[in-house]
């Protein structure tokens, strides 16, 4: 079975933990980075549900609704086609600055003690992930039921 | 468009009294804002109308005006407020870096200084709504600026050099400048802010020779920091008791409460009385934070020299929807009842335009000035609280819940855009949103200088209307009714001016700059600007010619949420009319456009 939520936060350690071999487990990774997120029906996984709202609590300020970018942050539907989850988690651990268009700064904030982002890391990729597939649309994703979806069964049991 | 009604305009009007009672430097201030050939501080005059004795450009000429000359600031993102003219010179900011230029109006504008503080730039990603800045105040020879981290400095307004410079805040923990000064007195007014992070409200009356502190007044908290007095300071006519300001708080919550102040100010130089409204409560979960979490969501109406609180009023009690109480005061005598009164006039973000006592906060009239807002049915003229409608409550649909259908949006039916009063017609002229929106409130932790939210939201016009995101209106405040109601397709953020000749102006998000008729509303001019407006119309007279002068530069909260295209029409909610992007209209950039009728 597929570890959504936690192949990748642990980097194959909870993988390891279910005794499968170190290759499957970093195919699996490999799987998890290109594909985050569970659509059946037009509905989604919890992960990317939740990243949704995670992502539109304390990012869309600066990157807009739905991913689409705003006047002074770039449109992470866009961004995340090339940048990997690495790089990604990276740039949200430790922030970045960059000069834009204009000479104008442009700042991305650390948020490595930002409990409602870093908890969530791994779901705000899922949806964004999704965005940038055009996995899913704008708004509100629709949730699958929580018997049918394995993220949501795993999430609370980790919980 | 559509001429809801018509409304005589019979009703006694007359802009506020301005004798000088009180204070130094503001002697000064309180004559030069009598003069129509200047354009003294943001909101035009002490009582926020907006509204200039001018009348060269008239309802049967502006139709012919021309761009006389234009600016470019620089800068792009979003350019909130407006230019000051003083003798000739015009003062104009921009967003961060918070750049200020002198232009001499003798020379279309030539830049006779130029000021650009050295900021953070980690104070960018903690302003909650782009890195606007509402404009600079003056008083005696000197230009106040407040800048995006905090930094509130005093520079000479002839050669711009810096008198004194002091921080109102730490940006590190989420607190930032927004909001234009007001100087009264011998006291410039400062406001905070920082919603979003979890940040403590509060105005601060600086010293305006040396930038030391007069008072600084919280909005919650104890007594000492709120500056209430539990006997003397009253809601309502009721005396509010000891720590109000803490009371209707769980815990320490408080100390996380919000309720910043960085809309604006107004001052009734005879009452010595300053007024202005405070934001949300912390986070946007309401589950979090029990109790009606006094005093966000408050106008209060201070002393001047003390800051002692004469009274409060909150609107809002326990905000479930992020309706800030900070939009302007407008303080004009009206005819209430066949009785004058003082009142102060208030459109609030959360749907009802509120009229008050200003000098005992009676509440006379609270009317929705946009038929959509269904987040309550009425104020209770009693108790002044709003009658909630539960399927809108978002605290009592609960966490993790998707509220739907809530009217208006967060954004408000309006947000700070500063509306206009003329006492030709009696009526106040205010830029709206007409959008609505779904909430889903979800458990939040508190990090400082993190996002302190805890809501996701989307956005879209209002259904079964127009189709449109904006209207703007004439509202009759004395009675609570709306008198006529024009269509825009996007939110109208951009501030109004009413003058003497019988024209009102505001700015559109495309760009536009357009003058209606105060009467009927009817459009008689429209000219198109290089970037969206969402700053402030000004008027002034030079050399005998009367000029119209607006910042362009599309952004704020407007550019996050429209820049990139509200959601369509939700499911099941029959939202109408197809939405295009905002960005198929418009583009960045900072630029002043001023007009002036043909010369003969």
């Amino acid at each position: 079975m597929r570890l959504w939520t936690m192949a990748v936060a642990g980097l194959g350690g909870a993988a390891l933990a279910l005794s499968l071999s170190a290759l499957t487990a970093n195919a699996q990774e490999s799987d998890w980075e290109e594909k985050p997120y569970i659509i059946e029906d037009g509905k989604v996984d919890y992960g990317t549900y939740n990243g949704y709202r995670r992502y539109h609590n304390t990012c869309h300020v600066c990157h807009g609704p739905d991913a689409l970018g705003s006047s002074f942050a770039p449109s992470l539907k866009d961004s995340l086609k090339t940048m990997s989850y690495t790089d990604f988690l990276e740039v949200v651990t430790n922030g970045r600055q960059a000069k834009r268009s204009g000479n104008q700064d442009s700042v991305m904030p650390s948020f490595a003690e930002n409990g409602d982002v870093m908890l969530y890391i791994d779901h705000i990729y899922a949806y964004l992930k999704a965005r940038s597939d055009d996995a899913v649309g704008r708004g509100r994703p629709e949730r699958l039921p929580p018997e049918e979806d394995v993220v949501f069964q795993e999430w609370k049991e980790s919980q | 468009m559509h001429g809801f009604k018509l409304l005589a305009a019979s009703s006694l009007v007359a802009v506020i009294g301005l004798a000088p009672s009180h204070g130094l430097a503001n002697d000064e201030l309180v004559e030069m804002q009598k003069n129509p050939k200047n354009w003294v501080m943001p909101l035009g005059n002490y009582a926020g109308t907006r509204y200039s004795e001018l009348d060269q450009i008239n309802k049967g000429n502006v139709g012919d005006l021309q761009v006389a000359w234009t600016f470019s600031t620089g800068v792009l993102r979003g350019h909130e407020g407006g230019p000051l003219v003083i003798d000739g010179v015009m003062y104009i900011h921009a967003p961060f870096p918070n750049t200020v230029f002198a232009l001499d109006l003798n020379e279309d504008g030539r830049m006779i200084w130029k000021y650009e503080p050295k900021q953070d730039p980690n104070v960018i990603p903690v302003m909650c709504c782009d890195t606007v800045n509402r404009g600079v105040a003056y008083a005696d020879g000197t230009i106040f600026l407040h800048q995006a981290d905090t930094t509130v400095v005093a520079l000479d307004a002839k050669t711009g050099e810096v008198k004194w410079s002091v921080k109102n805040g730490d940006p590190s923990k989420g607190e930032t400048g927004t909001a234009a000064p007001l100087v009264a007195g011998d006291k410039v007014l400062i406001g905070n802010s920082g919603g979003e992070f979890g940040v403590q409200g509060h105005l601060t009356a600086y010293n305006i020779s040396d930038g030391s502190i007069a008072w600084r007044a919280y909005s919650i908290g104890p007594d000492d920091m709120t500056l209430l007095d539990p006997e003397n300071t009253t809601h309502l006519g009721e005396p509010v008791g000891a720590d109000s300001g803490t009371a209707t708080w769980e815990g320490d919550q408080w100390k996380l409460g919000g309720g910043t102040t960085w809309g604006w100010t107004t001052y009734d130089p005879e009452l010595n009385l300053i007024y202005y409204g405070s934001g949300n409560p912390g986070t946007w979960n309401p589950v979090q934070r029990p109790g009606d979490n006094r005093w966000s969501m408050t106008i209060f109406a201070r002393d001047l020299d003390t800051g002692t609180a004469k009274w409060v009023y909150q609107m809002t009690p326990h905000d479930e929807w992020d309706f800030d109480g900070v939009n302007e005061m407008m303080l004009v005598d009206q005819e209430i009842d066949g009785e004058m009164r003082k009142t102060l006039v208030h459109p609030d973000r959360n749907g009802f335009a509120y009229t008050l006592d200003r000098e005992t906060g009676e509440l006379l009239v609270a009317k929705k000035y946009d038929p959509v807002v269904n987040w309550a049915t009425e104020v209770d003229m009693e108790t002044g609280r709003p009658q909630v409608v539960a399927d809108y409550s978002t605290g009592q649909q609960g966490e993790d819940v998707n509220t739907q259908g809530i009217c208006p949006a967060a954004l408000g039916t309006k947000d700070q855009q500063p509306s206009t009063y003329s006492p030709k017609t009696g009526l106040f002229y205010i830029p709206t949103n007409h959008v609505c929106m779904d909430y889903e409130p979800f458990q939040v932790s508190y990090t400082a200088g993190q996002p302190y939210v805890g809501a996701t939201l989307s956005m879209y016009p209002a259904p079964d209307s127009h189709g449109g995101l904006g209207n703007f209106i004439a509202w009759d405040a004395t009675k609570g009714e709306i008198v006529w109601s024009k269509p825009e397709p996007f939110s109208v953020w951009s501030g109004a001016l009413a003058t003497a000749g019988d024209v009102v102006f505001y700015g559109t998000l495309e760009g536009y700059l357009k003058a209606v008729d105060p009467e009927t509303g009817d459009e008689l001019f429209k000219f198109k600007t290089p970037s969206g407006i969402i700053g402030n119309v000004n008027t002034y007279e030079h050399d005998g010619k009367q000029y119209v002068a607006i910042l362009s530069g599309i952004g704020g909260w407007a550019g996050i949420g429209l820049a990139a295209g509200l959601t369509e029409s939700t499911a099941g909610l029959g939202a109408v009319g197809a939405y295009e992007s905002l960005a198929n209209y418009t583009n960045l950039g900072g630029q002043l456009t001023v007009f002036a009728l043909p010369s003969s």
